[in-house]
């Protein structure tokens, strides 16, 4: 039993999530990875050395660089026959092309794992994981995304896996695939902290915030404790951050070590992206806020006062 | 240009879900059920862009129990034209939907295809990337902006670490994000027309459409409880308890 897993590469390194989704799927057997799009040889490298990774498989082409689902679906559907299981990380790209690769294949894509119970058997959330649900596949082929947040990333150093170009015939399918869409522009949001979804420290702010400005009152907390900054729907919805940092449901789902909450009530929505995390702590100037059932540790107060309390405190450690 | 809108009854987002004693599903007897909120904003766009007289019929779809009907008419009530119901209970798993949605699709010969990108109740996010591969057409997911250009529809996406922008030719498929618009209330004059509106009904068979599910639910249980609740006096104690109780700064 062989599985096939998508990953993603940023400046010849592999994405985190990428590498929980290794993890996940090396439970069931050997795990084969594809790298799509240009200038692999970095990525290819670091993705050789990743622990439990048998199998390198590059697919250089222009029509992969953007991960557009249309060829990379049709590029994993090519390549699917191989294998037992096709699995992603479930991140922006791993949920675009997935399920659209599974439907080629006449499969039901497994969406979001968090665990996994045999070969054809997943746990997964429903309801904003006010339910997890126990599935069983009767596909042939089991494709699936991977909630990173629910499995520690394979380790980057450990595997010596070898490295060879995906079939010409599989680029052709991705190529042919790529006819009717195209990438035309990035709007990155361009941020020195750790990734939302991979870092130890989340720091939310929600639309007790206020202002945007007043986001800046996050960011030396979260220079000093290695912190992501993270929010609620509402305060991207108000426009004080970009959409990439809404934790939730809909969102981000992450886990880190400690997420602190500032300014956010706790809706289900919100908690469903947050709530597996280790210790979490709510800075909620309302008592009753629901957040405070989830929090380790509450702390009713001003915002306003306690986050430059905060940021001094630390300042003193 | 038509526009399609498939539609689903979920669970209200408000309702705080519990899992049945048998551990089959969820309790949905007596539960306030609505349109999937991410499908009202799929209402939205296509009543926009017919507004803008770039669409100029709106077909609402909706696949489920006979009750999916109240959804149709809410959707009607927002502004769409005509609507299909294609009764099937449980509610099919994404892939047969988007079997179903397809040969709709295949009659009724859209132009672009507009879902939600999830529903809240499965959160499977798979319907319209599914649809998209059988139909053979592009896909934009996620979308934040949709903007229709001659032959091509541009649509910018929500993505980790930011948006992207994709053209797609039409024919095309497009999920919708939280922010591609703030979906209307219907007024009450428009729900009373709503109710003379064209509602066609359907099941799978007419369409030739096998929908047995392909996954088997061993299991609905409740996720572990949090042990939460507890205060901190101070934002000295907060600190020091994050470092010698929970040791995590
Ligand atoms: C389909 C759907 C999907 C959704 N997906 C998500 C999702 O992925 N993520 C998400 O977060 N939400 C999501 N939501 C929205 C969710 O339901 C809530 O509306 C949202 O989480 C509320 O954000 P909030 O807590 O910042 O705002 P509010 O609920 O308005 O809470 C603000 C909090 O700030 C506190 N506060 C105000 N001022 C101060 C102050 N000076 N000091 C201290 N505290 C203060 C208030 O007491 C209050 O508790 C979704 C909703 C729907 C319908």
């Amino acid at each position: 039993m062989t599985a096939l897993v998508f990953i993603e590469h940023e400046n010849g390194a592999i994405r985190q999530p990428s590498r929980s989704a290794i993890a996940a799927l090396a439970k069931l057997g050997d795990v084969h990875v594809l790298l799509a799009g240009t200038d692999l040889s970095a990525a290819a490298t670091a993705a050789a050395s990743i622990a439990g990774v048998a199998k390198v498989l590059t697919a250089e082409d222009a029509v992969l660089a953007d991960n557009l689902a249309e060829p990379l679906a049709a590029l994993l559907t090519a390549l699917a026959g191989d294998y037992s299981h096709v699995a992603a990380a479930a991140t922006a790209a791993g949920k675009n092309a997935l399920p659209r690769a599974a439907a080629l294949l006449d499969a039901q894509v497994i969406s979001d794992i968090v665990g996994v119970e045999g070969a054809d058997t997943f746990i997964r959330p429903i309801y904003a994981g006010n339910a997890l649900a126990t599935v069983k596949s009767k596909d042939p082929v089991r494709v699936l995304t991977v909630r990173a947040a629910a499995f520690p990333p394979a380790e980057p150093t450990g595997g010596s896996a070898s490295t060879e170009a995906a079939p010409a015939a599989a680029l052709d399918a991705a190529k042919a695939a790529a006819a009717k869409s195209r990438h035309v522009s990035y709007e990155i949001h361009k941020s020195e902290r750790p990734e939302l979804s991979a870092a130890r420290v989340v720091v939310s702010g929600g639309r007790g915030m206020a202002a945007s400005e007043n986001f800046k009152l996050l960011e030396p907390i979260a220079d000093k404790l290695g912190a992501a900054i993270g929010a609620s729907r509402a305060a991207v919805d108000s426009g004080f951050v970009p959409n990439d940092r809404q934790v939730g449901q809909t969102g981000t789902i992450v886990a880190p070590e400690l997420y602190i909450a500032i300014g956010i009530s706790g809706a289900i929505q919100h908690l469903a992206g947050m709530k597996d995390s280790k210790v979490i702590v709510a800075i909620n100037k309302d008592e009753e806020a629901p957040i405070f059932q989830v929090a380790d540790y509450g702390l009713v107060a001003d915002l306003f006062k306690a986050v430059p309390e905060l940021d001094a405190e630390l300042a003193k450690a | 240009m038509k526009i399609l809108v498939p539609v689903k009854r979920v669970v209200d987002y408000n309702v705080q879900v519990r899992v049945r004693a048998d551990q089959q599903g969820v309790e949905t007897t007596g539960v306030k059920m609505s349109m999937n909120p991410f499908d009202e904003i799929a209402v939205e766009e296509a009543v926009r862009l017919k507004e803008k007289g770039v669409a100029t019929e709106i077909v609402v779809l909706s696949i489920g129990p006979a009750q999916a009907q109240d959804t149709l008419r809410t959707a009607l009530a927002m502004g769409a034209d005509r609507a299909v119901l294609i009764t099937a209970e449980p509610n099919p798993e994404p892939l047969a939907v988007a079997k179903l949605i397809k040969a709709v699709a295949e009659k009724e010969g859209p132009s672009i295809i507009i879902l939600g990108k999830q529903a809240i109740d499965d959160d499977m996010n798979a319907t319209s990337q599914s649809l998209a591969a059988l139909l053979d057409w592009p896909q934009g997911t996620f979308a934040s902006k949709v903007e229709v250009k001659g032959e091509e529809v541009e649509v910018t996406r929500e993505i980790d670490g930011g948006l992207e922008t994709v053209a797609l030719k039409l024919p095309a498929i497009i999920s919708t994000d939280l922010r591609l618009n703030e979906p209307r209330y219907a007024a009450l004059p428009n729900i009373m027309k709503a109710r003379k509106k064209p509602l066609e009904t359907l099941t799978p068979a007419d369409l030739s459409v096998d929908v047995t599910p392909r996954l088997e639910t061993l299991k609905v249980a409740e996720p572990a409880k949090r042990q939460g609740g507890k205060k901190v006096g101070s934002v000295a104690e907060l600190v020091e308890k994050l470092k010698t109780e929970a040791r995590v700064i």
